[in-house]
């Protein structure tokens, strides 16, 4: 990558960010609880998408952030009052602007009239400042012109005595240039607010041997003769008073300073101005003080998480030899060891919350999903967004967005009634969405909500008979019911809408939340709405399972597939065909697979009765009874996988080391039922009997 | 030009397995380390045997006299493993010692006597004679790919 496509791609991630901060502050302006420094904060997250979009000769994106920077301006001003109206189009300007950052990201142009009734709107919203627009159009597209200030002909001006004005020391650094600002449209800004009297301060300037191009060696000392106050003054300096030093004082002429006392504004103002730098700061600082950040490259903190399991594995092997040897517990070594296993605990929880980030970034995404499908479902949704703050692992957020996008779509589309239908049963005609994510005993739950009018149970058992999923005859729970809406092929909506898709919606969604290692429960009140309970795992290194003993080795039965473990009964299990049986798990009979059969591994108890079932269940609702000698216990334990050095074996997902340091496998149990069912595929019975469902 | 390739002088770690001595470049051997009992891998050829832990690395252990088709090795704790690094690839190799670091030029290494072929034929890069030794250089690349390509066969 060239340093020029690294600094393009900084660029973009700076966007993401400030098009989360421009979102979350149009939805605080939108539920009233803005502040100035919340519109300024939004104005400054345009401000500097525009800036960086110029820099790289997006005009389209600069085109319209410049119109939608005027509006904010104004509101900033005052001059527009924000309604809920006005809100809407801005939150609808912000969406448009991160397709225009998503389009030059991706390199792909936008439709030539995307979002031109949002620029039409926008500009009626700015008013009269058309003309503004057009002069303004884009400074950043402009060469770099050198202008002549018209110095000297104000050089009588200031003499005036009793003439207000200002006395600026403006002395960029070199960060002020790296973030791509420009002195001179700052000076000639300034200059906008009266007539300036401006002196290079060229005195640092090294000799050009010595020159360091990354580093700024001018300074500006500015005398503004305006009456203008202090704030507009410091509102030119905006963007760049982090990156400057920036002196700004009453111009204190020396004959008015002996002969007046100072107007009273003044002597609040003069004792605060030798110390002007720090005032910018106090005025930022109710803002959140944005915290210190470091881009770090996946691959070392992955580098980082491994080394350091491997370190936790190191110690108790460690601590496993030396019990072995005898030592008192009480001697300075164990004290040592136990010592370090504290330090290496903390180690352990602090690399692993550096893959972590608030869930923030996917729930962010919501709020414009639900305008827009509001928009098209003609339903009143008001969304509610809660435990954002919550942290998961980087992977978990990335894969995350795509199943909960579905969830808000079906919550949106086939959960809420339509508005009619609402006031109907006496409900408010606005519907609830709740999107909310919160930790719960080492995982992470996250539950989409509505008020809606909750499953259809009757539909849904139609609907399945009519699609083959169930027979006619099937007596099912409610639960049950429920869950089938994650079988394949199954879709309820009457019509196939373009919102929430084919019926290939909750079955892709069910499949990557088990992807990730989590479940999903539904919990639906007739009338009431319905409520979908994501659990999922903090980390996609680390798994919870259960570790079994199979003739003489270790397998590990990710907990998540687990539905109870229980001892057969020797009339429970019948034989079935050649060489299968079944066993009898209440009233269903299940597949039974011995473990040691299936993966060859010799010295296995012969009998599933002289061991432990394990009742798993897959994706597919595919359940399988698995034998195995003994239960050793559950632990978390960390996937690694041998697939780079080997090769995908049949069964096996991934291998794990445990605290001996031995490896340890852990059993694809998804693997293993489909290939079960793949055999007994033809033949009926097998089939009811593996869905659970059978009579 | 063919000059100074035949003078290059390249280095091989030899080793003893079934009281035969081979010869791999030093380059491709990452370490050496004593055998640890394996955790045996399902549906996989009897001259895998199975997996260790290599400081966090899950590594396949590859028996090399069994991969050669002359019988598996009785392992113990005198028995080494040579961790052999293929590019991306890690896995290690089962042989009975480690015995020497040898010197050779290119022209020295005469290429493989035209017999009739076995298993060992399909790995062997040629054959160094040094003092009445005579040291079956081992291609690591060849071994890998035909690992993997056979494992995949199984």
């Amino acid at each position: 990558m060239d340093s020029m496509e690294v600094i393009r791609q900084g660029y973009f991630q700076e966007c993401e960010e400030l098009l989360l901060a421009m979102e979350e502050g149009l939805i605080a302006m939108e539920s009233g609880e803005a502040d100035a420094e919340t519109i300024n904060a939004v104005f400054r997250a345009v401000h500097s998408i525009k800036g960086g979009g110029g820099a790289f000769g997006l005009s389209h994106l600069v085109k319209f952030a410049h119109g939608f920077e005027t509006v904010l301006d104004h509101v900033r001003s005052g001059v527009l009052t924000p309604e809920a109206d006005s809100i809407k189009i801005l939150l609808r300007a912000g969406d448009v602007l991160a397709d225009h950052v998503n389009a030059a990201r991706s390199g792909r142009a936008l439709a030539a009239d995307h979002g031109d009734d949002t620029v039409a709107d926008l500009a009626a919203l700015a008013g009269g400042e058309a003309e503004e627009e057009e002069e303004g159009g884009d400074p950043f597209a402009s060469s770099f012109t050198p202008l002549r200030l018209d110095l000297d002909d104000d050089t009588s001006t200031p003499g005036t005595p009793g003439m207000p004005g200002w006395r600026i020391l403006f002395r960029p650094t070199g960060r002020l240039y790296a973030k791509a600002n420009e002195p001179f449209l700052i000076l000639r800004e300034l200059e906008s607010l009266g007539p300036c009297e401006v002196e290079a301060d060229l005195s640092a300037l090294p000799p050009l041997a010595d020159f360091d191009t990354d580093r700024s060696y001018l300074g500006w000392t500015i005398r503004l003769m305006a009456d203008v106050p202090r704030a507009a003054v410091e509102e030119v300096f905006e963007f760049v008073v982090d990156d400057c030093v920036l002196e700004i004082e009453l111009l204190a002429d020396p004959v008015a300073d002996i002969e007046l006392p100072l107007p009273a504004m003044a002597p609040q103002d003069a004792p605060e101005a030798p110390q002007t730098p720090e005032a910018p700061d106090k005025q930022a600082a109710p803002a959140e003080a944005p915290k210190q950040t470091i881009r770090v490259d996946l691959d070392k903190v992955d580098r980082l998480v491994n080394l350091v399991g491997e370190l936790v594995i190191t110690q108790a092997m460690l601590t496993q030899r030396v019990t072995e040897s005898g030592l008192a517990r009480t001697s300075l070594v164990s004290n040592g060891l136990a010592e370090l296993e504290h330090l290496l605990r903390d180690l352990q929880e602090g690399v692993m919350a550096i893959r972590t980030q608030p869930v923030k970034s996917v729930f962010q995404r919501m709020p414009r999903l639900v305008r827009e499908l509001s928009v098209q479902t003609e339903k009143q949704v008001h969304l509610v967004l809660e435990g954002e703050a919550t942290e998961v692992d980087k992977t978990v957020i990335e894969r995350l967005g795509e199943p909960l996008t579905h969830m808000i779509r079906n919550a949106v589309d086939h959960g809420l009634e339509a508005t009619a239908a609402r006031i109907a049963a006496g409900k408010p005609a606005e519907g609830t969405v709740k999107l909310s994510a919160e930790h719960r005993g080492g995982r992470i739950v996250i539950e989409v909500s509505d008020n809606g009018g909750g499953i259809n149970r009757a539909r849904v058992r139609e609907k399945a008979v009519e699609k083959g999923l169930i027979s006619a005859a099937a007596v099912l729970t409610d639960e049950e019911t429920d869950n089938l809406i994650f079988k394949p092929g199954f879709s309820t909506a009457s019509q196939v809408s373009n919102i929430s898709g084919r019926g290939v919606g909750m079955d892709v969604v069910r499949r990557s939340i088990q992807d990730l290692g989590g479940r999903i429960v539904i919990n639906s009140v007739p009338g009431q709405g319905s409520r979908f309970s994501l659990t999922l795992p903090l980390t996609l290194a680390v798994l919870d399972g259960m570790v079994v003993a199979v003739g003489g080795q270790t397998f590990v039965l990710p907990l998540t597939h687990i539905v109870e473990s229980l001892k057969p009964r020797e009339q429970d299990i019948r034989p079935f065909g050649r060489d299968r049986s079944l066993l009898k798990v209440r009233d269903a009979y299940v597949p039974l697979v011995k473990v040691g059969a299936l993966l060859g591994v010799p010295g296995s108890q012969p009998d599933a009765a002289g061991g432990v079932v394990i009742l798993v269940e897959s994706e597919g609702s595919g359940r399988l009874a698995l034998a195995v000698d003994q239960i050793l216990g559950q632990r978390q334990v960390v996937i690694k996988s041998f697939e780079a050095n080997y090769r995908n074996i049949d069964g096996i997902a991934a291998a794990t080391i445990l605290g001996d340091g031995r490896v340890a496998l852990i059993l694809d149990v998804d693997g293993i039922v489909s290939r079960c069912r793949a055999d007994a595929c033809h033949n009926e019975d097998i089939e009811l009997a593996a869905t659970g469902t059978g009579p | 030009m063919s000059d100074t390739i035949d003078e290059m002088r390249l280095q091989f770690i030899t080793f003893l397995t079934g009281e035969q001595e081979y010869g791999a470049n030093i380059m491709t051997i990452r370490e050496i380390r004593g055998w640890t009992e394996t955790t045996p891998l399902p549906h996989s050829p009897d001259y895998v045997r199975g997996v260790i832990n290599l400081r966090g690395v899950v590594l396949p252990v590859v028996d090399l006299k069994a991969r050669l088709g002359r019988g598996l090795t009785a392992a113990n704790p005198k028995h080494v493993i040579i961790v052999v690094n293929m590019g991306a690839r890690t896995l290690g190799l089962l042989v009975d010692a480690v015995s020497d670091i040898l010197t050779a030029k290119a022209a020295e290494i005469q290429p493989t006597p035209d017999l009739a072929r076995d298993t060992q034929s399909d790995f062997v890069e040629g054959i160094v004679v040094l003092d009445q030794r005579m040291v079956t250089l081992l291609s690591m690349e060849k071994l890998a790919q035909s690992f993997a390509g056979a494992a995949e066969a199984a």
